[in-house]
């Protein structure tokens, strides 16, 4: 692993966040947005209900944990796609620069990118709506690494589909967090869910992270077995991800694809 | 850096794009691969540069095997430039060039910057956008990244497409120069015939992926009755299926 390479390829998407005051504002705008949307239905349902005391806290916490799993997805995708927007993706792999040093690039990237998003929408949460993400205490920091992990493994499973089937995988970049919400049991408990998805689900490490954030803001207990167990999925993923990429980009040499890749 | 192509062939399912050509490039020369549209060049050219996989055959550079396990390695001293990639719009010349000198490991890569900025005349524009840029001006920052390494190997893909005379004349001179002071061998594909006239040792002419003549521009033109290169190419080129 060449780092100089793998920051220089950071410094290309850092270049191009730093050049753009609207795409920062971009960042910063949706996370913010799902903040507002989520704050005051979730505030009425507790005007409405005396189901939990709470409720404002759990679908705020959800809502900004979800975000974080979407943002580094998307910012996945979204760094790779600008390669082949800029019709820069030839330039990209005559560069001596290894498959795992772009993954290892763009991993990193993604973290900065999500991080923009969020924390200000997090913060705005505080004062806001008096709900705190920060509650959940040090097993905050082992759900957030868990989500990061296996956002990044939907973008590179994504991206791995845009070198196989080129930019027309586009829209699939946009629909895969939307596929998987349902099966998340990201604003429900997974009991709400049929028994036969139950078994499905339970093999996404989501549930195991949203239940467990419940856990903790419900109960005040903290499972570590639970969170192990969707770290453990997460990485497994992230590893089937990366054989995925590598089969794909081998794929597309065969195929010619890399040579022309563009809009 | 000597080229050595043996025996390539790439099949895409049932259509043959590169039908088992072969030719060597000699160190410091320059070949032009010429031929009509679809004729197989650009697919050769990526399988050169190891973003195709071929289906048979073998690419020696420097009488090393290309393969994927040294491809890395050989890349740090081979470099690429086509009118048809471009660089990030959004960064500017100099941030692109900076990223470019960093992902080929590049030494001392604001000196590198310097020489290149002076020698290709990117002063004026150096902090705009490469977006903003206008076609003579993105063809002279895309020469500049393809020499960022100095490489030894350079691939130039119609190097002087849609520019002005005047533009097209300063990177031919700028190339001949450049090769004159520096050990460079290129492999030229053009359709400006007197571009490859003036920069080319040898010629190999493809047509429906194969090669169908080869030579310097002298004796083609002389094997084949005509007296300039591109009538040359058009009687080549229009020649009814010959091959086999």
């Amino acid at each position: 692993m060449n780092w100089g390479k793998v920051f220089a390829l950071s410094l290309r998407h850092i270049y191009l966040i730093k050049g753009s005051f609207p795409r920062i504002l971009d960042l910063i705008y949706w996370p913010t947005i799902q903040i507002f949307l989520w704050g005051f239905i979730s505030k009425f349902f507790t005007l409405s209900s005396s189901y939990f005391e709470n409720t404002v806290g759990i679908i705020l916490s959800a809502a900004i944990l979800y975000d974080f799993l979407f943002r580094s997805s998307i910012s996945y995708n979204m760094m790779f796609l600008e390669e082949i927007w800029s019709r820069n993706f030839t330039n990209l792999f005559i560069a001596p620069i290894k498959l795992s040093e772009i993954i290892t690039a763009l991993t990193f990237t993604a973290i900065f990118r999500t991080l923009i998003g969020l924390v200000p929408a997090a913060l705005i949460a505080i004062p806001l709506f008096g709900v705190s993400i920060f509650k959940i205490g040090a097993p905050l920091i082992f759900l957030l690494i868990t989500l990061y992990i296996f956002g990044v493994t939907l973008g590179l499973l994504v991206t791995a589909g845009l070198v196989r089937f080129g930019p027309s995988f586009e829209n699939i970049a946009w629909a895969s967090l939307f596929f998987l919400a349902p099966l998340g049991c990201i604003y429900y408990p997974i009991e709400i869910l049929p028994e036969w998805l139950q078994v499905i689900a339970k093999l996404l490490p989501l549930v195991h992270i949203f239940e467990e954030m419940r856990n903790i803001l419900i109960h005040d207990i903290i499972n570590y077995s639970q969170i192990l167990k969707a770290i453990f999925i997460s990485f497994l993923y992230f590893l089937i991800g990366i054989l995925i990429f590598y089969l794909s980009y081998n794929g597309a040499k065969n195929r010619g694809t890399l040579i022309n890749m563009g809009e | 850096m000597k080229l050595e192509i043996k025996n390539l062939v790439k099949k895409f399912e049932s259509v043959t794009a590169v039908n088992n050509i072969s030719f060597t490039l000699e160190k410091n020369s320059t070949l032009g691969l010429l031929g009509p549209n679809g004729c197989g060049k650009t697919t050769s050219i990526g399988m050169m540069l190891g973003l195709i996989t071929p289906t048979s055959g073998k690419i020696y550079i420097n009488d090393i095997v290309l393969e994927p396990k040294n491809r890395i390695e050989l890349l740090t001293m081979i470099n690429f430039a086509s009118p048809y990639i471009e660089l990030p719009k959004k960064l500017t010349v100099k941030q692109n060039l900076e990223v470019y000198a960093r992902l080929y490991g590049v030494k001392k890569i604001y000196e590198r910057l310097s020489e290149l900025v002076e020698d290709l005349n990117l002063q004026k524009f150096l902090n705009k956008k490469t977006g903003e840029l206008s076609s003579g001006q993105k063809n002279r920052v895309s020469l500049a990244k393809s020499l960022i390494n100095k490489p030894k190997l350079l691939f130039l893909d119609e190097p002087t497409a849609s520019l002005d005379p005047d533009v097209g004349d300063f990177v031919r001179e700028y190339i001949e120069t450049y090769k004159k002071n520096n050990e460079l061998t290129i492999l030229l594909a053009s359709h400006n015939m007197k571009e490859v006239e003036r920069l080319c040792d040898k010629v190999v002419m493809m047509k429906q992926g194969e090669i169908v003549d080869s030579g310097t521009c002298g004796e083609l033109i002389k094997k084949h009755g005509r007296t300039n290169l591109e009538d040359t190419f058009l009687k080549i080129a229009r020649s009814k299926n010959e091959l086999g």
